[in-house]
This record gives structure tokens, C-alpha cells and sequence, in this order.
């Protein structure tokens, strides 16, 4: 039952993960990168608890909480240091 | 961890096994909702709120195929970690989008932060004209969410 599960979640954050890169190549603003980004993140820290759940080991504890403070830093300096450079607003 | 695999095993991994497959699918909506949503708010709307769901419920499936513990501690630390900093980042996402005028007006219900923003904005002006000089108030013109799209 264990391979099952692993395959479909494999595919479905395969897919996610995909739809998040899709998203910061086309992002219009770097503000979407940042997001999209956070959630790879996130689609990432969900790969090693899935990981960690199948084949029964904690190896990736310590990684996941590091990969949570990783997200938050970055997200946060990104958001407190941007600029408005774009010619029209609202074409986001 | 049980001596003989019995009935509560193949719950125990029924449960996790879902907690997982569902936990997968809140990524998965989430990164629909990225690609689909027409402005950064609406996008921050979906990238935040169902990665929290997600990443509870396969730390919930973690603590169940473990069969130990000891380890629910460490994930709820984990989890709560999560939970403490997504709100910030998004809200600091949220306010430069804002500032920085990445979203559709007309999409908005209601503003609440515009008079907020206006009301420094004129305090800011007034303590230009008041310092005197022309170069202040420039600045505060500059400055004050009033522009149009002026670069910065």
C-alpha cells in the first residue's frame, strides 16, 4: 500500500512543483516569484515528511524546520526591500 | 514498535496513507492557485493557506507510521514553527504588493488600509511644508502612495 502512496503523492507534487516553477518563470512581478517560490518550498519540506512517513526515519526533522526558517527569512527581506520599477501599475 | 501487526497497524496506515495523499493534494491546490489567480493578492491567498493544512496533516502522518513518542514534540515544534511564520511572511508579501501597487482595484470588496495609507501620507506632506524647503517636500511627494506608477 506503501508504494501506492508514495507513487500518486510523487506525481501530485510533481505537478505542483511544476505548477510553482511555471509560475516564477512568468511571474510579471518579483513579488510572485517570491511566492511561487515559497510555495516550491513548501512543496519541497512536503517531499521529506512524505519520504521520512514511508520509509520510517527521521533523518529530515531538523531539515524541515531549517527549510521553514530558510522560507521565512527570505520571503520576508525580499518583501521589505522591494521597488516599485514598473511603467504601468496594475498590469500584474 | 507492536509485537504482532494486527488490525490497529492497517488503520493506523489506512489513516496515514490518506493524511498523506490529502496532504499532497493541498500542495497541489495550491500551486493551481498560483497559476490561475489574476493578482498577487489572490496568489498569496492560495500559496499560504493550504500549505498549513498540507504540512499538518503529513506531519500527523509522519507521528502515525513512526509508532513512536518521542516524536510528536519535535513535529509539533515543527508545525508550529510553520504556523508562526507563514502569517508573516505573507502579511509582508501582502503589505509591499500593496505599496508597490501590484493589485487590481477593481477586484477589491473593501479597502481599509487607503485611509490609513492617505492619512500618513498627508502628515507626512504637512511635516514637509512645515520643515520648510523644497527639496522636503519633494520627498514627501515622492514618498506618499499619491504617484502614479512614478518610479522609484
Amino acid at each position: 500500500m506503501m508504494e501506492v502512496v508514495l507513487t500518486v503523492t510523487a506525481v501530485i507534487l510533481s505537478l505542483a512543483a511544476a505548477g510553482a516553477i511555471v509560475r516564477i518563470a512568468i511571474g510579471p512581478s518579483l513579488l510572485d516569484r517570491v511566492l511561487a517560490s515559497d510555495v516550491l518550498l513548501a512543496i519541497i519540506g512536503a517531499t521529506l515528511c512524505i519520504d521520512m512517513a514511508v520509509n520510517r526515519h527521521q533523518n529530515n526533522l531538523m531539515l524541515l524546520v531549517a527549510l521553514s526558517i530558510i522560507g521565512f527569512i527570505g520571503s520576508v527581506t525580499v518583501a521589505r526591500f522591494v521597488a516599485d520599477r514598473r511603467e504601468h501599475p496594475n498590469e500584474s | 514498535m507492536n509485537p504482532e501487526p494486527s488490525a490497529v497497524d492497517t488503520v493506523i496506515d489506512a489513516v496515514s496513507a490518506v493524511f498523506m495523499v490529502v496532504g499532497a493534494v493541498m500542495s497541489l491546490g495550491a500551486a493551481i492557485g498560483l497559476l490561475r489567480f489574476p493578482d498577487l493578492m489572490s496568489r498569496m491567498h492560495a500559496a499560504t493557506k493550504p500549505q498549513v493544512l498540507g504540512l499538518f496533516l503529513l506531519l500527523a502522518s509522519v507521528g502515525l507510521q513512526l509508532r513512536t513518542w518521542w516524536v510528536w514534540p519535535a513535529l509539533f515544534v515543527a508545525w508550529i514553527f510553520q504556523v508562526l511564520t507563514v502569517p508573516v511572511s505573507a502579511h509582508m508579501v501582502g503589505r509591499a504588493g500593496y505599496r508597490t501597487k501590484h493589485l487590481h482595484r477593481e477586484l477589491l470588496t473593501t479597502d481599509e488600509l487607503e485611509a490609513v495609507v492617505q492619512k500618513a501620507a498627508d502628515k507626512k506632506t504637512a511635516d514637509g511644508r512645515a520643515a520648510g524647503g523644497q527639496e522636503a517636500d519633494e520627498r514627501a511627494a515622492h514618498d506618499g502612495p499619491a504617484d502614479d506608477g512614478a518610479s522609484a
